[in-house]
Order: structure tokens, then C-alpha cells, then sequence
């Protein structure tokens, strides 16, 4: 099977690789966010499009990641499951296609009680599971969710995340399996500040040899401040960050190169790290770093396609 | 049973103002059960509606009264007659009882005093908890006996989801992940593996997407043709 996108071709080069992430605006002004896509677009592979993250409302990933073909950059879209039943799904993700989009990332999205709209009814007509497993359908038997024909050819590369840092720990590693087995040919982490935890969760990954049959990108994100990382720390859910990397972030005098500092750190530890593809970078409001971290990891340039 | 909890005074002040003659009707089933809107309850309704009342300056009566449910119309036939003479009643009952209501006497103007919030148990002395969504199509036998789309945030059928952390959900530490509780009831009974299986999709046909729900039994049915 010949790749569908620049993303799938890296991964399957064997090269360890960087993706970016954009979060797109809450207006329809996408100007900023173009800038932001053009700082990127010689340093990853491709950039994800946040699906109203942390359930703010913004421009929708298709929408923009429609811009980003028209730029020659290739997206991946984050797809939820919290705000369409599976018709706007599917009808979405066919539009998508049609608009060259390749790549998609099927995600259950934060829940809507943290966002803008907390008085919204939440969709979750289907799970992430079921959502990468229809995709996978619509692609490869060429039928909907409800088993109507899908007319025509498609062929999208699908993702999903997965959350080392959640509990119970060992399930962990069984959802990553589901995952594979639903569809999913890539996974995105959650930010990892936890390595340890991290190298136990891969370790467990290897055991299985699910490494062989997804590319795990590691998931970073450079620290911005100390209020930045206990915010995280307390606040946000499914992220760990050890005591020792707040104390460090406490102790440095510039906390920003500090930040970033970690975060070519933790990539230079993950490309060690057996079975870990790439990473993802996620400096969400902090985009305009993201060539300098992959230039100081030693990402640079990205894999020849 | 249904739990419900009294709307605030001033809103149901509010929807009787105009109205010169009110009865409180209370309901002395699930609603009395769980202190909402039972015969104490009622009264203590009532009295306060009259002070209210009077502090706006507003003529007429409040009386009191309850019954056994309000959900059925030959409890309501037993008083229907009081019940005609009032302009308005607020009703204590969930909201099948304010809807009954008005199916057994349309000429009734019956306005709600309570917010019917779910169905669930009295878990201690003043706490109420929902258990159940009335989806249509129970599931608990492949979850041991714990719900997730009443329980999980997301109504996820392959879970935990990468937010469940130390037993709880993403939402907040008072929340326990109904899937992690799913897991080690499973791993107790030596049936972990049932988590493996990719669940499909649940059929929302049965559940309250297709308007109000009616079940027939047409074995108990009586012909009156």
C-alpha cells in the first residue's frame, strides 16, 4: 500500500521525527495562525489542528486544516467524538478528505464542563474506540457506521492518543492495543514531564511488540513558566509532572529557557527510548519555538519524503 | 426512585403571582422519600409561599394538601374535584407528576415546584445519587453491575479514557471513574479480558432520542372495544 500522507512516509522511513500542533483562533481571522503554520513548515512533518480544545470554542480543525493544504502543509485533524453524533462524524471526516485532508486524529476531547460553552449538551454518541474502529470501516470495507456503502474511493491515515500517565497503569497499555486493533496507525501521547513512568509504559509496549505495529510519537510540551507547570500539574487532567521538574523550574533564573531547555532535553531522551517514533510537539501559544526545539534536539532537517 | 429537589422560592413565587387561589400539592412517593416535595415538605412549601406572599402584598390562599402519586389518575381522581377549585397548583411531584396532571383534567393549570434531577438511591442521610439514565437497553451484566453511561461523563463504552487518575474522573476528585470501579470488579471475578473486546456502538434508538418512550404490554393490555 502506497502512503497517503507525508506523515505515514516518515514513519514508515524508520527516522525519528518531529509533528507541531496549531491551535486555531477564536475568531475567523486566521492570519495568526497561518504565521504560525509557516514557522513550521520546514521544521515537522506535519502539524495537528486542535478540535476546540479544552472544549473552548474556536475555528474548526477542518476549516483549518483546509488552510493548511492550500499552504502546502500537511495537517492532521483532531476529530472528538464530544460535539457530532456519528452522522456529522462521518459527513465531516468525508468532507475533510474531499478537501485533501489525510490525516486524522480520533480523540473523545475534553469534557465540556472545562470550556466556554459548560452549559452544552455533550454529544458522545459513539467513544474514540468506536470512532477509530468506523473510520477504519468506511476505509477499508467501504461502509458507514450504520453498514450503508460508502461511495467511491477513500484512504486516510488515522491516529489516536493515548495517556501513559492515566490510571489504571497496565490498562494503559491494553487501550493502546485496542487502539491498534481499531484502526489507529499512530498514536500521540500525552505530554510527558514523567519519564520514568514513561519507560515503564514502553517497556510494557515492547513486551507486546505493539511498537511494530503503531508509531508511538511522544508527546512534549515546553514548560513557559513555574505557574505554568503547576497549573498542569494541579489542573489538568491526565498530566504528571514530577516534584524534581517543578523544583528546577523553581530554581532557574530564566524559567522560559528553562522550559525549553527540558524540552529538548526530554525529546534527546526519547529518541533512546526503543519503539518511540518521533515526537509531537505541542507549544500551544508558544508556536514560534517549535523550530528551535526540533533545531536543538537534532530534528533538523526532517526526514527527506 | 426519582429524585427531585425544590426549585427556588422566588421562582416558584414567581409562576403562582398572579394567581389568587394556589394549592401546594405534595406527592408522598420517591419525591417524599428523598425530601423534596412530600407532605412535610408541602407544608413547609406552603408557609413559606405565604410569607412570601404577603411581603408583596399579594391577596388570596395558599392551602395544602397531598397525595399518594401523582403519577396515576386514580390517585388524582380521589381529589380531582378539590383540585379544580384552585387557579393554580404547584405541584411537588417529579415532572410525570405535573404532566399527569394536566393529562387527567387539561383545564388545570399546574405548574412545577420542583427540579427533577435524576434516577438513583439514597446513598446516606441528605444525599441522593443517580444510577440509572433509562436507556432503553441495559448493559450491566457486561459491566458488573455498574453503569457507565449513566456514571462515565462521557457515556463511554471502552473505557477508562486517558482522564481517569487515582480512581477518579477528569471532571473532579468527587467523581469516581465508573470504569476503573468496571476494571477491578472485573479483575475480582477473573474477567479482565472482557476489556479487550472493541465495544460497538451503542443503539440510542431505545434511549429518549426518539421522543416519549411507551411500552406496551399487550398481554395485560385490556380490550375495552
Amino acid at each position: 500500500m502506497t502512503a497517503v500522507s507525508n506523515l505515514e512516509k516518515a514513519i514508515n522511513s524508520g527516522q525519528f521525527f518531529a509533528t507541531g500542533e496549531l491551535g486555531p483562533p477564536k475568531g475567523a481571522d486566521l492570519t495568526e495562525f497561518k504565521e504560525n503554520a509557516e514557522g513550521m513548515r520546514n521544521h515537522v512533518v506535519a502539524c495537528n489542528i486542535t478540535d476546540n480544545q479544552t472544549a473552548i470554542v474556536r475555528t474548526s480543525s477542518i476549516a483549518c486544516g483546509a488552510t493548511l493544504v492550500q499552504m502546502g502543509i500537511e495537517p492532521i485533524i483532531q476529530i472528538t467524538v464530544r460535539d457530532r453524533n456519528r452522522i456529522c462524524i462521518q459527513s465531516d471526516v468525508l468532507g475533510a478528505y474531499a478537501l485533501g485532508i489525510r490525516n486524522i486524529l480520533c480523540i473523545a476531547g475534553d469534557h465540556q464542563k472545562f470550556g466556554n460553552e459548560p452549559g452544552s449538551k455533550g454529544v458522545y454518541d459513539i467513544d474514540s474506540i468506536q470512532l477509530l474502529k468506523g473510520l477504519k470501516d468506511m476505509r477499508d470495507e467501504k461502509k458507514f457506521m450504520g453498514g450503508d456503502e460508502v461511495e467511491g474511493d477513500i484512504d486516510y491515515f488515522l491516529g489516536a492518543v493515548e495517556n501513559p500517565f492515566a490510571d489504571p497503569f497496565e490498562f494503559r497499555v491494553d487501550r493502546l492495543e485496542k487502539k491498534v486493533r481499531a484502526g489507529a496507525k499512530f498514536i500521540q501521547t500525552q505530554c510527558i514531564f514523567d519519564l520514568e513512568r514513561f519507560e515503564r509504559f514502553m517497556e510494557l509496549v515492547r513486551e507486546r511488540g505493539l511498537h511494530k505495529k503503531i508509531a508511538i510519537l511522544g508527546g512534549v510540551t515546553p514548560i513557559k513558566s513555574l505557574g505554568a507547570a503547576k497549573y498542569m500539574k494541579n489542573n489538568v487532567s491526565g498530566i504528571t509532572i514530577p516534584d524534581a521538574l517543578i523544583d528546577r523550574m523553581k530554581g532557574a533564573e530564566d524559567k522560559k529557557a528553562e522550559g525549553l531547555t527540558i524540552a529538548v532535553e526530554t525529546i534527546q531522551r526519547l529518541k533512546e527510548i526503543e519503539g518511540v517514533a518521533g515526537v509531537h510537539i505541542m507549544a500551544i501559544a508558544w508556536e514560534e519555538k517549535v523550530p528551535e526545539i526540533v533545531e536543538r534536539a537534532g530534528l533538523y532537517p526532517p526526514p527527506k519524503l | 426512585m426519582i429524585i427531585a429537589e425544590r426549585k427556588p422560592l422566588e421562582e416558584i413565587a414567581a409562576m403562582v403571582a398572579p394567581d389568587k387561589r394556589v394549592l401546594v400539592l405534595g406527592c408522598n412517593s420517591c419525591v417524599a422519600v428523598c425530601m423534596a416535595g412530600g407532605e412535610k415538605e408541602a407544608e413547609e412549601t406552603a408557609a413559606l409561599l405565604r410569607i412570601h406572599r404577603k411581603k408583596a402584598n399579594i391577596d388570596g390562599v395558599v392551602d395544602v394538601f397531598s397525595i399518594e402519586r401523582q403519577c396515576e389518575f386514580e390517585m388524582i381522581d380521589e381529589v380531582l374535584a378539590e383540585l379544580k377549585k384552585y387557579d393554580a397548583i404547584l405541584s411537588l411531584a417529579c415532572g410525570v407528576g405535573v404532566q399527569v396532571l394536566i393529562e387527567r383534567d387539561p383545564s388545570m393549570r399546574v405548574f412545577p415546584g420542583l427540579n427533577t434531577t435524576s434516577m438513583g438511591y439514597p446513598a446516606e442521610q441528605g444525599v441522593w445519587v443517580e444510577r440509572c439514565l433509562g436507556c432503553g437497553n441495559c448493559i450491566l451484566h457486561k459491566t458488573m453491575g455498574i453503569c457507565p453511561i449513566t456514571r462515565c461523563a462521557k457515556s463511554i463504552l471502552n473505557g477508562p479514557c486517558g482522564g481517569s487518575a487515582d480512581g477518579k474522573c477528569e471532571l473532579g476528585k468527587d467523581v469516581d471513574c465508573a470504569w476503573q470501579l468496571i476494571h477491578d470488579r472485573l479483575a475480582e471475578f477473573g474477567r479482565l479480558a472482557d476489556l479487550d473486546e472493541i465495544e460497538p456502538p451503542k443503539d440510542w434508538s431505545t434511549s429518549h432520542h426518539g421522543g416519549a418512550r411507551t411500552t406496551v404490554r399487550e398481554d395485560v393490555k385490556i380490550d375495552r372495544g
